[in-house]
């Protein structure tokens, strides 16, 4: 090859190429999507938990994409139906993840809405999961003598807690449980035929 | 019209353009070879010598005794053409000299950004199997550690290292000097400032919260500024070329330049991407940084140093032109396999998988045409290191390519997605194949750039038996691991927890790896810092090429010459 403008516009055409494949056409095919009447969008309680999830790299362990039961038992394990393009329109930035070193977790407001569980679990994972090899979050509470009023206190199994302290949940945390009790996408993905129809 | 017949059309059509292109590269002429191009990187009566500025004299010697052997019991006189060039090697030292500061500079950063970034890798390592060490700070939980790492490695080991080579090598295989020097020394300032506040950032929890892209758009400015600063210059060198040919060393970096600018460029537009859409675009890039940056970046190093240090053409011009192309149009249409199964449009995976089987087709091009070159002098790996990191990136580039296509296949990406397995061929990709190329590079240029000869070659050999043992380590452990994983949950009667206590003692072995890994840099980086502080120093005239006379007359040169 003798030529550098040859070899640049090459280069470019390719890289042309590959972007209108995976980039541009799968814009223009999903730009039109419209929520599905089973979402809400985040409240801002929940959107400043998502930026924690996402300050915290929770999405290097667990996906947000449970697949198709010809790809895995993902909907036994409760992880929830397939998901579809229409599920993640107010997600900026998306959170699909690819890895599960722990569960995937599009759905895990339907496993476990509660909120105990939650904190619990964040503060000490193996109190409730033997063998998780998930991090604790120490740094999300705060251990105190007593807690003030309008606190959260952490109720942890027996023998789990600091000895005769308690554990307060910051609102950075309070704000995440809320975001992961909001990750529910079990509504059905068509809207239910109208009444009538078909006959 | 339906999916069957769309793809036969375009396969139809396809074949007729593959037929029109072999018809016309006939009619070019470019099915003959070209041993001229190949031996480009020669300087006139260099082909057949040694050339590894690691070795001491005496080691030296035996490395061209052992050549010379080798070429007289298997003569192959159609590679002993002379390059068509009077570019001299006084010529070349020039072009040496022009690059030496910003090379020097790129080479430091990078040094530093190994040491940092695997410090950190291997941090995050242990604590995939001690959840409950170093949590109490923020800054060092297990997704921000990683995420530190991916980083430091990325953006900065490997992205400045690639920048040192693109840089030294160019004005060498232009044969002309490096145009704008101090421009690109500002670029690397630029480059790194963006790099180290992208790693701040990410402890600090402010992230773009995309794999590959974390650094947030507002600091990515500063690294696209560096890149483009130095490509640029880069360019402008090209200009003024008076090489003829551009060697194939030249393709792969120049397109990779672009490429990398663009990618970042586009990755990063703030407030275009959302959603699903978002996460093609994420794999697009995410995939081509390995595919359109470090790839070309590390093969063309290859072509150039693999044949310069046993003094031997490439044997194929054509073959790698095959290659370069066939990379340069596949590679960029493969990061949708990462989406496999995934809430994305069909016909994407699909083209994915696709392109991702194609890729045979340019590792087998490279690795046909290296085999060939190095036919019968794979000995020589015992004699110069370079040449040693060089083969094994190589053979590392083979496997962990090959081992991609074939993890792109549904049937096997079914198992292999979400767990560690998809992590060790990272690694492979990522360490056993470029950064091994990236340190031989560095162990070849360095001593040309600072005049000054390594201060301990046994610590070369050091260096390259704890990388290379602790990434096979690594790799092999946790493919292991990752697979068990993998098949334990597609078992739906074994619960959730049965696929993550499987690992843990692959867990622990990628750990030993990763330490190995980590001493070997401590030993790369102290016996840098040794060369620079001139421990033990010994000149080296810039012109010892292998032969004696030469040498001594580079030392008196440089004794009364200054």
């Amino acid at each position: 090859m003798e030529s550098e403008v040859k070899l640049a516009s090459g280069a470019l055409a390719t890289l042309a190429v590959a972007t209108a494949a995976l980039v541009v056409l799968p814009y223009i095919q999903v730009r039109d999507i419209q929520a599905p009447e089973g979402l809400k969008p985040y409240t801002s309680a929940e959107l400043r938990g998502r930026n924690s999830y996402i300050a915290n790299g929770c999405v290097y362990c667990h996906s947000q994409q449970p697949r198709d039961k010809n790809f895995g038992p993902d909907a036994e394990r409760g992880w929830g139906r397939a998901t579809v393009p229409a599920d993640y329109v107010y997600d900026k930035p998306h959170l699909l993840g690819s890895m599960r070193t722990g569960p995937d977790l599009m759905n895990i407001g339907v496993r476990q809405p509660s909120q105990d569980w939650h904190l619990g679990h964040l503060y000490q994972p193996r109190a409730y999961v033997p063998g998780s090899i998930m991090p604790s979050y120490p740094y999300l509470f705060e251990v105190k003598d007593k807690a003030d009023t309008g606190e959260v206190e952490v109720k942890l199994p027996p023998g789990q807690g600091p000895e005769g302290k308690v554990v307060i949940a910051r609102p950075e945390v309070l704000d995440l449980v809320k975001y992961l009790q909001s990750l529910k996408r079990n509504y059905p993905v068509l809207p239910p035929e109208p009444e009538g129809a078909g006959q | 019209m339906n999916s069957t017949v769309l793809s036969l059309l375009a396969a139809f059509l396809l074949s007729l353009i593959g037929l029109f292109a072999f018809m016309w590269s006939m009619r070019k002429g470019l099915l003959v070879e070209n041993p001229g191009a190949a031996a480009a990187i020669f300087t006139p009566g260099e082909i057949g010598l040694a050339d590894d500025p690691t070795l001491t004299a005496h080691d030296r010697e035996r490395l061209q005794k052992a050549i010379n052997a080798t070429n007289a019991r298997t003569p192959d006189e159609r590679w002993q053409n002379e390059p068509d060039t009077d570019f001299t090697r006084e010529q070349r030292m020039q072009a040496d000299e022009s690059s030496r500061w910003p090379v020097l500079l790129l080479i430091v950063f990078a040094c530093l950004w190994l040491v940092l970034g695997s410090i950190a890798g291997l941090t995050a390592s242990l604590k995939l199997h001690m959840p409950d060490w170093l949590v109490q700070q923020a800054w060092q939980t297990f997704g921000r550690m990683r995420t530190m790492h991916l980083t430091a490695v990325f953006y900065g080991w490997i992205t400045n290292a690639a920048l040192a080579a693109i840089v030294w090598l160019t004005p060498r295989l232009m044969r002309t000097t490096l145009r704008g020097a101090p421009w690109i020394v500002l670029g690397a300032v630029f480059l790194n400032i963006g790099v180290a506040s992208g790693i701040g950032a990410i402890g600090i929890g402010w992230t773009a919260g995309m794999e590959y892209l974390e650094i947030p758009w507002q600091i990515g400015i500063f690294i696209a500024i560096g890149l483009v600063l130095i490509a640029v210059n880069v360019f402008d060198t090209v200009r003024h070329r008076t090489a003829r040919h551009l060697y194939v060393t030249s393709w792969y970096h120049l397109a990779a330049l672009l490429w990398i600018i663009l990618l970042f460029i586009i990755g990063k537009l703030p407030g275009v991407h959302y959603g699903v859409q978002q996460a093609t675009m994420n794999w697009w890039y995410g995939h081509n940084v390995l595919g359109l940056w470090f790839t070309p970046v590390s093969v063309g190093i290859i072509y150039y140093f693999l044949p310069k240090v046993i003094g031997r053409p490439v044997r194929s011009y054509n073959l790698s032109i095959l290659g370069f192309w066939t990379l340069a149009f596949f590679y960029g249409q493969v990061g949708g396999h990462h989406l496999v199964g995934g809430p994305v449009p069909g016909w994407m995976v699909t083209l994915s998988i696709v392109q991702s089987m194609m890729m045979i087709v340019p590792v087998l091009a490279f690795a046909i045409n290296m085999a060939c070159t190095i036919r019968g002098r794979a000995h020589l790996v015992k004699y110069s290191p370079t040449l040693r990191f060089m083969v094994f990136g190589a053979v590392m580039y083979m496997l962990s390519s090959l081992q991609g296509s074939f993890e792109a296949l549904r049937a096997v990406n079914q198992v292999a997605h979400f767990t560690h397995f998809t992590v060790a061929h990272a690694h492979l990709g990522a360490y056993a194949f470029v950064t091994m190329v990236l340190f031989g590079a560095i162990y070849f240029m360095l001593p040309r750039v600072l005049h000054r000869e390594w201060p301990c070659p046994r610590l070369i050999a050091v260096h390259f038996w704890l990388a290379a043992g602790g990434a096979m380590i690594y790799f092999v452990f946790l493919t292991i691991g990752g697979w068990l994983q993998g098949t334990a949950m597609l078992d739906a009667a074994k619960p959730f927890m049965d696929s993550v206590a499987v690992t843990i003692p692959y867990l622990q072995w990628r750990s030993v790896g990763g330490a190995l890994m980590v001493t070997s840099h401590l030993v790369f980086a102290g016996h840098l810092l040794a060369m620079l502080l001139k421990v033990k120093s010994q000149r080296t005239g810039p012109a010892l090429w292998g032969d004696p006379a030469a040498a001594a007359a580079a030392a008196l040169e440089v004794r009364h010459g200054k």
